[in-house]
């Protein structure tokens, strides 16, 4: 649980913001200087405001009325950065325990072997923190963070520096320290994409204000979808199980309460939750289940909302079996001529090659 | 004087050993006690903002541009036996520096402190912020995250300053002279010893193998501090 009520004012930048959240990956998006990492800086201790207070967990932080500002070493928030920022004169292995000396005895719940095992940095160890790649040098700095079994960790864009198969692999680590150590997480992020899959709630921030909070799904690109090409970036997330290879054309069946749904891939690790990223654009709507269709994914739900402006665009969102939340983009044409509405019960359709299988890859 | 005089006597009168035992002293006190002070204004200056920042940066490099002699004459008017200040930790703490080997280690002191602070300073900013607030996050206190991250991470800037600081030290003139005189056993160090030596009718050869003494620490200390110099840069590099 965090709770932030603060202002805080530098120059001519102002940053106000009062939420909570209980979510287990709290995520902070917005442009770059809307005030996402001040306000992480703000949580960690790096930084403290002119007004207000920050709970997290139940532990006060930061009153102004009481006067009270717990300093970044007695918090116990791990802090990631985007460039890992290991200390270059130790090597890994004390870079990793430097903050397990600080932290008292009693406290130390989190065992080294398991962090270093589920983040693979075992045969790193020796080497100097200067000799790691960059996804090294990222699973190192979160190994060094979970250490110091933080009440909360915080990370600062931490797979911004990295490419696309490095941010896969840290996104599923990211999930694995969420599920095996359960310490929650503030996420920092620019990026949709690892908001979408591994965020439980999302705040968007615009110059230094709050503008919105809620699901990723619905939160994210809220603002900007009726926008030219801002209907791409509308993602939703659903949390499957990896079920049976089809071995004979290649197909894996994912199980959702909604449905199966079918990829055109091999996603090993069977029998994982993973979260499968649908666009919006790739989903169509239809009252009964069509027949004569090359549509293999086929997903019950009900309308719970019907979202249009001026544009000729509408986004239907869709609550599925099971819960998830589910977002098609379409046009007021079709809401007009299917004659759609709240409370409606339709079948969301999914190409099978719209979903990317090299992100159900890492995230299985 | 020719050649032949001074090739088959490296051989150091008593009087030349005093002077390099006696620099060496000095030059090694100086170091050893204005180290942990340039150390802690070089951080201060290098990461702090307070009133008196550029004031306090000018007053260090002082030394630097003035005449030597006015340094040392500053010295005398502050610390000497009959001023209020040297009177008083004469009195109550036993220090006299006036005319004593601890007089010529402190104006060295004096002197070399710009150059001690200089390459420490440029360690301090070279060094990313951020990695101290890694440590504090990580628990770590100031005075932990000093001793733990950014001192060991200065230490090539530290090592770099006090060899230039020792070898300018051992080089003091000027201000040592006038503040402390040039008396053999006592202040009498290897640069007074050669102003000494060329003042008498025979003492060039003494004077020349005095300063291939001290240019030999010299050059010494210079290759020592770029080797070491080079080797940090290559650990920050990450090799």
């Amino acid at each position: 649980m965090i709770g932030v009520d603060i202002k805080l004012r530098r120059g001519d930048f102002t940053l106000a913001a009062a939420f909570t959240s209980k979510a287990r990956i709290l995520a902070l998006h917005g442009p770059s200087g809307s005030g996402k990492t001040t306000l992480a800086h703000l949580v960690a201790g790096l930084a403290a405001p002119d007004e207000g207070h920050i709970v997290v967990n139940g532990a006060l932080l930061v009153d102004t009325a009481q006067r009270l500002f717990v300093p970044p070493e007695k918090r116990r928030i791990g802090l990631v950065f985007q460039d890992a920022l290991l200390f270059p004169h130790f090597d890994v292995k004390t870079n990793i325990l430097f903050g397990r000396f600080f932290t008292p005895k009693a406290e130390r719940r989190v065992p080294f072997e398991a962090v270093v095992e589920t983040l693979g940095v075992a045969h790193l160890l020796r080497r100097r923190a200067g000799a790691l790649s960059g996804g090294e040098r990222q699973r190192v700095g979160l190994a060094r963070a979970l250490l110091c079994s933080p009440r909360l960790l915080v990370m600062d864009e931490p797979m911004a520096s990295l490419d696309y198969d490095r941010r896969q692999e840290i996104m599923t680590l990211i999930e694995r320290l969420r599920d095996e150590f359960s310490i929650p997480i503030l996420l920092v992020s620019h990026a949709a994409d690892e908001i979408l899959r591994l965020a439980d709630e999302v705040i968007s921030l615009e110059r230094g204000g709050i503008v919105a909070q809620g699901l990723p799904s619905e939160t994210l690109a809220a603002a900007s979808r009726y926008t030219e090409g801002g209907r791409f970036s509308v993602v939703s997330a659903l949390v499957a199980h990896v079920g049976a290879f089809d071995a004979r054309y290649g197909v894996t069946r994912l199980a959702h309460p909604s449905g199966e749904i079918v990829v055109a891939a091999h996603i090993v690790n069977g029998d994982r939750k993973v979260r499968a990223l649908i666009n919006a654009t790739d989903v169509a709507l239809a009252y009964r289940k069509p027949e004569n269709t090359s549509i293999r994914t086929v997903l019950l739900g009900r309308i719970v909302a019907i979202d249009e402006d001026a544009s000729p665009l509408a986004f239907v969102r869709l609550e599925l079996e099971g819960g998830d939340r589910l977002i098609s983009a379409t046009t007021r044409l079709s809401v007009a001529e299917m004659n759609l509405s709240v409370g409606a019960q339709v079948y969301a359709l999914v190409k099978s090659v719209a979903l990317d299988e090299r992100e159900l890859r890492a995230n299985a | 004087m020719n050649l032949s005089d001074f090739a088959p006597s490296l051989q150091f009168s008593p009087q030349e050993l005093t002077a390099i035992v006696l620099s060496l002293k000095v030059a090694g006190t100086a170091t050893a006690f204005s180290l942990p002070l340039a150390v802690f204004v070089a951080y201060a200056l290098a990461r702090w903002r307070f009133p008196g920042h550029a004031a306090l940066n000018a007053f260090i490099h002082l030394p630097l541009v003035m005449p030597p002699v006015v340094t040392g004459f500053a010295l005398l008017l502050l610390l000497g036996r009959k001023t209020p200040l040297g009177a008083f930790l004469a009195e109550y703490f036993g220090i006299v520096f006036a005319f004593r080997w601890t007089g010529a280690a402190l104006a060295a002191a004096v002197m070399s402190f710009p150059l001690m602070i200089r390459p420490i300073r440029l360690s301090f900013e070279s060094i990313d912020e951020r990695l101290a607030l890694a440590s504090r996050s990580l628990g770590a206190d100031p005075l932990w995250t000093f001793f733990l991250v950014t001192l060991p991470l200065a230490a090539p800037g530290v090592i770099v300053g006090s060899i230039l600081g020792f070898a300018k030290a051992l080089g003091e003139f000027g201000a040592t002279i006038t503040f402390v005189s040039n008396i053999p056993g006592e202040t009498q160090t290897i640069p007074s010893a050669i102003y000494s030596f060329t003042q008498t009718p025979d003492g060039d050869a003494d004077a020349l193998r005095l300063a291939a003494v001290s240019a030999t620490i010299a050059v010494a200390a210079l290759v020592v501090s770029e080797i070491l110099q080079k080797r940090a840069d290559a650990t920050r590099a990450g090799k």
